[in-house]
């Protein structure tokens, strides 16, 4: 399979590529690990008369923890996101980036090529939407900061500008007795997951639950929320009934397609069952228990 | 590096052998292997970033060549199947793929073995779950997988026997 001819252009910052991208105008696409692009080319469903090539930017495949924040590189790869420091101290973070497709696809394939393609079955949304991420964008008038539940507009839709590029996710680290978990269900390790569930709590005293962020991820056209079945949850006790009832809420809110990865049905049940064990590691990863990949495919 | 015409030069090293050539810019890098440089032991399997048959080494990092375009590897150094064996002798990982039989048909051994290369580099003494995870994009259809693992396991001692 064969992408329709385009132009090919290789900027060394990211000056440079914002200008080129908005002197080619909006034919011109940038490409960054191309795991989600490339396949989108050879199917035809995008045809760019010009890709800037943003690999070579040395300046975007930075991860920094300063002062409560961390900032993740737009250009980082899943893999580097997986082994790096902070996936070690959030490790939401590394269920996510660790068990995104196979090793081949994460070793190319970037945090911000994802956020940018907002493919409503990839892993990166749901987990962004729960940790309260900022999206930290470039274009031809400076930089802006788009709160994630902004950022993605639709499936495949964004907020970016045209000529405007995303440089750098940010997510404040969590609180000390907080845990989190981001888990997929899905047919086989390069496939995208038929439904997914994103979660991150806080526990007080008495192991009651003073915060919590849930999202659903392949569910609908972008992540899935519910603040009702949040507000069932802060204030009590995780136990297994309420947080049966908080899955049903949010699961009420999902809008999952039916297709090759399931009936819509089946991925509601799916979903619950995820949800439930989602809770469980966020309460042990709370508690100071370390899991590791809890959405490893093997 | 900015081009207007219909294609444009490219300098890989594939296999130690560096090659320059004038490409499309759409050409991808598992065709640039196979058809320009007639390498043909890197094989094309579902095209579509899934089964892993086209895996090879780039730059230290074993990719999907058929999700990738040959001039985003430029200036890149590439590692295929063709690399392995040196001097007529077998790489130990094809030994011990031939020895434990971890193929039947063959067609996605140059990815399991590419995969299994790149997990040793990095892993030398690896468990069944680091072989189950780190193969896990790279499909097979007649071993049920068990062999390959085995392989995988008496290739890593052989190489840390030396």
């Amino acid at each position: 399979m064969y992408p329709q001819p385009f132009r090919y252009h290789r900027p060394h910052s990211l000056k440079d590529a914002i200008s080129l991208l908005s002197e080619l105008g909006e034919g011109a696409k940038p490409l960054a690990g191309g795991q989600s692009l490339i396949p989108i080319l050879k199917m035809r469903m995008d045809e760019p008369s010009d890709l800037v090539d943003i690999t070579r930017i040395p300046e975007l495949s930075n991860i920094k923890n300063e002062n409560g924040v961390v900032s993740i590189g737009a250009l980082c790869t899943h893999a580097q996101i997986a082994k790096s420091e902070v996936a070690s101290i959030i490790p939401i973070l590394k269920d996510c980036a660790g068990g995104i497709a196979d090793p081949q696809v994460r070793s190319l394939g970037t945090i911000g090529g994802s956020v940018s393609v907002a493919d409503p079955s990839s892993d990166w949304p749901a987990l962004l939407f729960v940790m309260g991420c900022e999206i930290v964008c470039q274009g031809p008038n400076g930089s802006r900061v788009i709160p994630i539940r902004e950022f993605i507009v639709d499936s495949y839709t964004t907020a970016l500008a045209d000529a405007e590029l995303v440089s750098e996710i940010r997510l404040p680290v969590p609180a000390k007795n907080s845990g989190g978990s981001y888990i997929g269900f899905k047919k086989a390790a390069p496939a995208y997951p038929a439904a997914s569930v994103a979660m991150q709590l806080t526990l007080g005293d008495n192991e009651i639950c003073s915060n919590i962020s849930l999202a659903l991820g392949s569910a609908g056209s972008i992540p899935v929320t519910s603040s009702e079945a949040e507000s069932l949850l802060i204030g009590q006790k995780l136990s297994s009934a309420l947080l049966k009832e908080a899955a049903a809420k949010i699961v009420e809110a999902s809008n999952p397609p039916s297709d090759a990865r399931g009936s819509s049905e089946f991925k509601r049940e799916i979903l619950k069952s995820l949800f439930m064990k989602a809770a469980a590691t966020s309460v042990k990863r709370a508690g100071g228990s370390e899991i590791d990949g809890a959405h490893d495919y093997v | 590096m900015s081009n207007q015409k219909e294609t444009l030069e490219i300098e890989i090293t594939v296999n130690d052998t560096l090659y320059k050539r004038e490409v499309e810019p759409r050409l991808l890098l598992v065709e640039f292997i196979r058809d320009n440089l007639t390498l043909t032991g890197t094989h094309v399997g579902c095209d579509t970033s899934y089964c892993g048959a086209c895996t090879i080494i780039l730059n230290g990092e074993a990719i999907k060549s058929c999700t990738y375009l040959a001039v985003q590897a430029d200036g890149g150094e590439v590692i295929t199947v063709e690399g392995l064996e040196q001097e007529g002798q077998l790489h130990p990982v094809q030994q011990a793929f031939s020895e434990c039989h971890g193929l039947q048909c063959g067609y996605c051994t140059p990815g399991m073995l590419m995969s299994s290369l790149a997990l040793l580099a990095e892993n030398p003494d690896p468990s069944v779950k680091d072989i189950r995870k780190r193969l896990a994009g790279n499909i097979c259809r007649c071993t049920g997988y068990q062999n390959i693992i085995k392989s995988v396991q008496s290739a890593a001692k052989q190489l840390q026997e030396g």
